[in-house]
């Protein structure tokens, strides 16, 4: 038996996307020309798909700064921190996300996914419990995966639900560890951070919100949701990316507990793997400090947010969820015609993300938008200007049906 | 069928878009083709149906309606 014979089906359905005209999941950007602006298919596109909320990716101290640690440290680390030793750098970049988040404790990781896995598996063993939302991301699911850990899954945002299952559970003598996330990568809406905290009051757990999408995003710092909510005291541990608001690659665990450096010996994805490089560290904490000195980054992204949702919304168009967010998602009909409007989208000059089951929740077919920092109000009233023409027209659903 | 396979099948039947015949040797994900995401959103039915909790860790040894009977049986305590 072939091994890869079981890809078969992934075959077939990756050769009817293209059949109807472009490749949703293999773009090429052939040049960047600014956080908001790539070269695709020989044409100057508008980026709606990057998750560069802050648009710092061509910050020209942040490449400064990226430039220096290449220079001083050279091109990569050869090898783990456990293995190797740590760069000063590394060292350096922790003190400055731990004092940005206000935690005791920071841990940096090669990036996010593996911030995740490493946090999962190392403060659940398969003696305890996580409770996780339903709509969490995979790295989430794949940490638990490796945790060992017995997996509950709750309704997504709901915190009666969550209640219901930690009452329903059988006493045993593990912890119980609850991950919620700030705001969902797919949908753009923000988990009910107050309602799940009144649950933790009443069965004592620890918990966890991964603010891969709201960290540089939410709060009067910019430490996410919880600093949002002012909550930040009720969360025990925190996960972030530096992919998204930091324009990087990377990912963190903070928390207070007098333990928490030790979980550096007990995270397989942090032990056995090189640590992120010079470079990209180097950029990291560049832009942490830009985000600490810069607020208005965060205010032009809630402007800009709040511009493209209500376009949206003006359209009548049916959205991800019900209030403005740097993550706006756009319900289709079906995966057909989902494609088709990508395609007409890209052919006149937005790039926006596909998401198709089962990478998305209750099966939805989305055309994901995400909004920048960067984008500037022509660029927002044209991507609004196209999602006229293309989705609120049926343009895409012509196109579908030949 | 017992009871406890008759129920389920009837809280699979929202998942049947393929109109599979079910019965307790119908393979959940590949009978009726649907996706892991929603295999999880099954067993949250189930859960609730039955008031037990159901680990995801017991889904990579439950393919069939009959394999997800046992569990929900040993859980109710009538197994
Ligand atoms: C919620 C969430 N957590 C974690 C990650 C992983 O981050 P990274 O891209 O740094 O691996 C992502 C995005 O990719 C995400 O959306």
């Amino acid at each position: 038996m072939d091994l890869l014979a079981k890809l078969e089906a992934i075959a077939q359905r990756h050769a009817r996307m293209k059949a109807l005209g472009g490749d949703a999941v293999g773009v090429v950007n052939e040049k960047m020309l600014s956080p908001t602006r790539a070269l695709i298919n020989g044409r100057e596109t508008i980026l709606a798909g990057t998750n560069n909320y802050m648009g710092i990716t061509f910050d020209a101290e942040c490449i400064a700064a990226g430039q220096k640690a290449l220079a001083e440290y050279g091109t990569g680390t050869t090898g783990s921190r456990i293995a190797n030793g740590s760069f000063a750098l590394h060292k350096q970049l922790e003190a400055e996300f731990a004092a940005f988040l206000g935690r005791r404790h920071c841990i940096v990781f090669t990036t996010g996914y593996q911030a995740n896995l490493g946090m999962m598996s190392g403060l659940a063993g398969p003696r305890d419990t996580i409770y996780l939302d339903a709509d969490s991301h995979s790295s989430i699911y794949d940490g638990c995966t490796l945790s060992g850990a017995k997996l509950v899954r709750f309704r997504h945002n709901d915190a009666a639900d969550l209640d219901k299952r930690l009452s329903r559970a059988e006493e045993d003598e593990g912890g119980k560890l609850v991950v919620l996330e700030g705001i969902y990568s797919m949908m753009g809406d923000r988990a009910p951070l107050a309602d799940f905290i009144a649950v933790k009051k009443k069965h004592g757990f620890q918990l966890l919100v991964d603010e891969a999408h709201s960290f540089g995003v939410l709060g009067p710092h910019g430490r996410g949701l919880a600093d949002e909510a002012g909550l930040e005291k009720e969360v025990d541990f925190v996960v972030g990316t530096f992919s998204k608001s930091v324009g990087a690659i990377g990912g963190f665990g903070a928390g207070d507990h007098p333990y928490f450096e030790y979980l550096r010996f007990a995270m397989r994805p942090y032990m056995f793997t090189a640590s992120s490089s010079p470079a990209s560290v180097a950029t990291s904490i560049a832009a942490v400090r830009k985000l600490a000195a810069e607020p208005q980054r965060r205010k032009r992204l809630a402007e800009n947010s709040a511009r493209l949702f209500e376009g949206f919304r003006a359209l009548g168009l049916e959205l991800g969820c019900g209030e403005a967010s740097p993550v706006v998602a756009v319900r289709c009909p079906d995966e057909p015609s989902t494609i088709a409007m990508w395609n007409a989208l890209l052919r006149a000059g937005v790039y926006v993300n596909i998401a198709l089951p089962p990478g998305t929740p209750n099966k939805l077919c989305l055309l994901r938008c995400s909004v920048s920092a960067a984008h500037s109000d022509a660029d927002l009233d044209r991507i609004i200007e196209l999602f006229g023409d293309v989705v609120a027209q049926g343009h895409g659903r012509k196109v579908a049906n030949g | 069928m017992t009871d406890t396979v008759s129920q389920l099948c009837t809280l699979l039947e929202p998942f049947n878009t393929n109109g599979a015949a079910l019965s307790a040797a119908t393979d959940i994900s590949t009978d009726l083709n649907i996706d892991s995401v929603t295999v999880m959103d099954f067993v949250m039915e189930v859960e609730d149906h039955f008031d037990i909790e159901i680990p995801l860790n017991v889904l990579s040894e439950t393919r069939t309606v009959a394999d997800l009977a046992r569990v929900v049986e040993a859980r109710t305590g009538k197994g």
